[in-house]
């Protein structure tokens, strides 16, 4: 953990007892009162409280939505509209549940940028970096697994789709994805057996993901935050203690995106999924047009922007795993944007490419979507695999300031730094 | 020189490998039942067969059944539908095998070996599209076709011909052909 001096006292002979017994309080204190914080850190850097809130938000509703919720093929349509309408503020539980997982993604898309643009994965990151990949697959998994829940037309349908997905294995295995994919079934076609291990694993999963955060806490912790310079804290007038600074910087942020949230779940609950989800799912029509939910948009387009089946999965697990190196495919040593004049501006140009390949999964697979679906698959690895190297050896970074106090004080870190620390 | 030396193998490392493959071998058989759990189980394979009656479907029509879950397109071409389909030079498809269960894996994918001698305006397959298991559309008169005048999956854009051969589009394979028989001139089993 990142040193600093204790404050902790036990007010209490209790707590004195157990300080001594078991001190966690004290390292509580430490972690999340003490704990230095960047001076400078903005907005951005509330994403994190965002995300943990939310996290804590669906295992919350989806304890008590599971209560109520029957995982039979017969059942689970029927079951979630009685929830719905019947259940004493079901309506509520379940639009929190819902519309929270979309603000779920959305609160972790921004993290993501945020990590890309001040270089937040660099050394001595790395680690702290791959955790947060693995808990972004570990949501997607839950949130594809839920999404098959209330059984309805797209339900069933994307749940066809993707596990279909591991039967391109036999392109290089004969039989070996059909094994797979009927086993993932448990049976020939997706089923009532289907349903109910997923929803066994979408019970599972979110407790694997609090696990996975608790880790990328304590990896943030011991290499403590970055901040919109990219400069290391390196003496006291750097940093402010976490409470009460960024602790309420953290609650001011997240009543704000409640706030929207929450017009939302009351006002808009089915605005961001897709009507044919109340229909009951059919095993035998599919849906003239299957999308997924918003979130999945951009990799469902580089699925189908590549016109071979192996192909695409491989293209679209890959745009994902491809994120694990980008500590190592950033050969910048210069960690924020802020200080790179010609990667500022393709970190934008990704953005761009990644919400147009948001844009275009929602089009139906023909021209003209299909072609610019292509060109944006290719801008989005040309950009990890080629761009993000090659610009880290060309470019000039703009200089640098000393300190992060000098960054935000100027030139004369007189008499106001020695202060900034105390509190002021 | 004392034979406990780390370069010479004693009766103790033989029992700590020995000891180590055991229950490396123990693991790996306790976790079996724990994948294996998920397989269809035997009531699901069990080969349901189902028969259907054909009389009803006149040239040009077709119905959809349903065989282990999965649906079936059972379609009566037309003659031209036929011919289109026997036109069709192997060179030019995408998979140019057969993919009829009845027939060896390397049969070519000629619309005779798509369907049985002396029936060959009836056409059974699989209705589940090869890239990602969507049902194709064109079972339906109003139904889009696709450019070759058999099936279009909706989801990802495959094109099939009269034959339930892809065209175009991403499918990676032709529509199957489950395995049947016909019982009379008007009634098949499946499976």
């Amino acid at each position: 953990m990142a040193s600093h001096e204790s404050s902790f006292r036990p007010a209490s002979r209790a707590g004195k007892w157990l300080d001594e017994r078991l001190p966690l309080p004290r390292v509580m204190h430490g972690q999340f009162v003490d704990f230095p914080t960047p001076r400078n850190i903005n907005y951005l850097w509330t994403t994190g409280g965002l995300l943990t809130f939310f996290l804590g938000l669906q295992i919350a509703t989806g304890v008590v939505l599971a209560m109520h919720y029957i995982p039979s093929a017969g059942e689970a349509f029927s079951s979630v509209e009685a929830i719905r309408r019947d259940v004493n503020y079901g309506w509520l539980l379940r639009n929190i549940h819902m519309v929270g997982a979309s603000f779920f993604f959305l609160a972790a898309y921004i993290h993501i940028g945020r990590g890309l643009y001040y270089g937040s994965y660099k050394g001595p990151r790395e680690v702290l970096w791959i955790i947060g990949v693995v808990i972004f697959l570990l949501m997607m998994a839950t949130a594809f697994m839920g999404y098959s829940l209330p059984w309805g037309q797209m339900s069933f349908w994307a749940v066809t789709v993707i596990t279909n997905l591991f039967s391109s294995i036999d392109a290089v295995i004969p039989g070996l994805g059909t094994r797979i994919v009927q086993w993932l079934w448990g049976g020939f076609s997706v089923s009532g057996t289907t349903l109910t291990r997923f929803y066994a694993l979408h019970y599972l999963l979110p407790f694997v993901i609090a696990a996975a955060v608790g880790l990328h806490i304590w990896a943030l912790h011991v290499v403590g935050q970055n901040n919109p310079t990219g400069i290391e804290i390196k003496q006291p007038s750097d940093s402010v203690p976490m409470a009460p600074y960024a602790i309420f910087k953290d609650i001011f942020a997240l009543s704000v995106f409640v706030l929207l949230f929450a017009w939302f779940v009351f006002y808009l609950p089915d605005y961001l999924g897709h009507s044919d989800n109340y229909i009951e799912a059919n095993p035998l029509s599919t849906p003239p047009h299957i999308v997924p939910e918003w979130y999945f948009l951009p990799y469902y387009a580089i699925l189908r922007a590549i016109p071979d089946k192996l192909l695409g999965v491989i293209a679209m697990f890959s745009s994902i795993l491809l994120l694990i190196f980008v500590p190592w495919l950033d050969t910048s040593r210069v960690r924020s944007a802020k200080y790179r004049p010609v990667y500022k501006w393709f970190f934008w140009m990704f953005v761009i490419s990644v919400i147009a390949l948001g844009y275009l999964g929602s089009k139906p697979p023909e021209p003209p979507y299909v072609g610019w679906a292509r060109f944006f698959t290719a801008y989005y690895f040309l950009h990890l695999l080629v761009i993000l190297p090659i610009v880290g050896v060309i470019e000039s970074p703009r200089p640098l300031p000393r300190s992060i106090t000098e960054a935000v004080l100027g030139k004369e870190p007189a008499t106001q730094v020695a202060s900034a620390g105390g509190g002021k | 020189m004392s034979s406990h030396t780390a370069e010479d193998p004693n009766r103790r490392d033989f029992i700590v490998i020995a000891a180590q493959a055991f229950a490396a071998v123990g693991a790996a058989v306790a976790l079996w039942p724990f994948i294996h759990q998920m397989n269809p189980d035997a009531s699901t394979q069990a080969l349901a067969t189902t028969e259907v009656d054909l009389s009803p479907v006149k040239p040009g029509q077709a119905i959809t059944v349903v065989w282990r879950g999965k649906p079936v397109f059972i379609r009566n071409r037309t003659p031209e539908e036929v011919k289109a389909a026997k036109d069709v030079r192997i060179a030019d498809l995408k998979d140019p095998l057969a993919r009829n269960e009845a027939l060896p894996d390397g049969s070519r994918a000629t619309d005779e070996n798509r369907t049985k001698a002396g029936k060959e305006n009836w056409l059974v397959l699989v209705g589940i599209c090869t890239h990602l298991g969507c049902i194709p559309k064109g079972q339906s008169m109003g139904d889009a076709r696709g450019d070759y005048g058999g099936w279009f999956c909706p989801c990802h854009g495959s094109h099939y011909d009269t034959a339930g051969r892809i065209r175009q589009g991403p499918a990676p394979a032709n529509l199957a052909v489950p395995p049947y028989e016909f019982l009379s001139d008007t009634q098949i089993k499946i499976g």
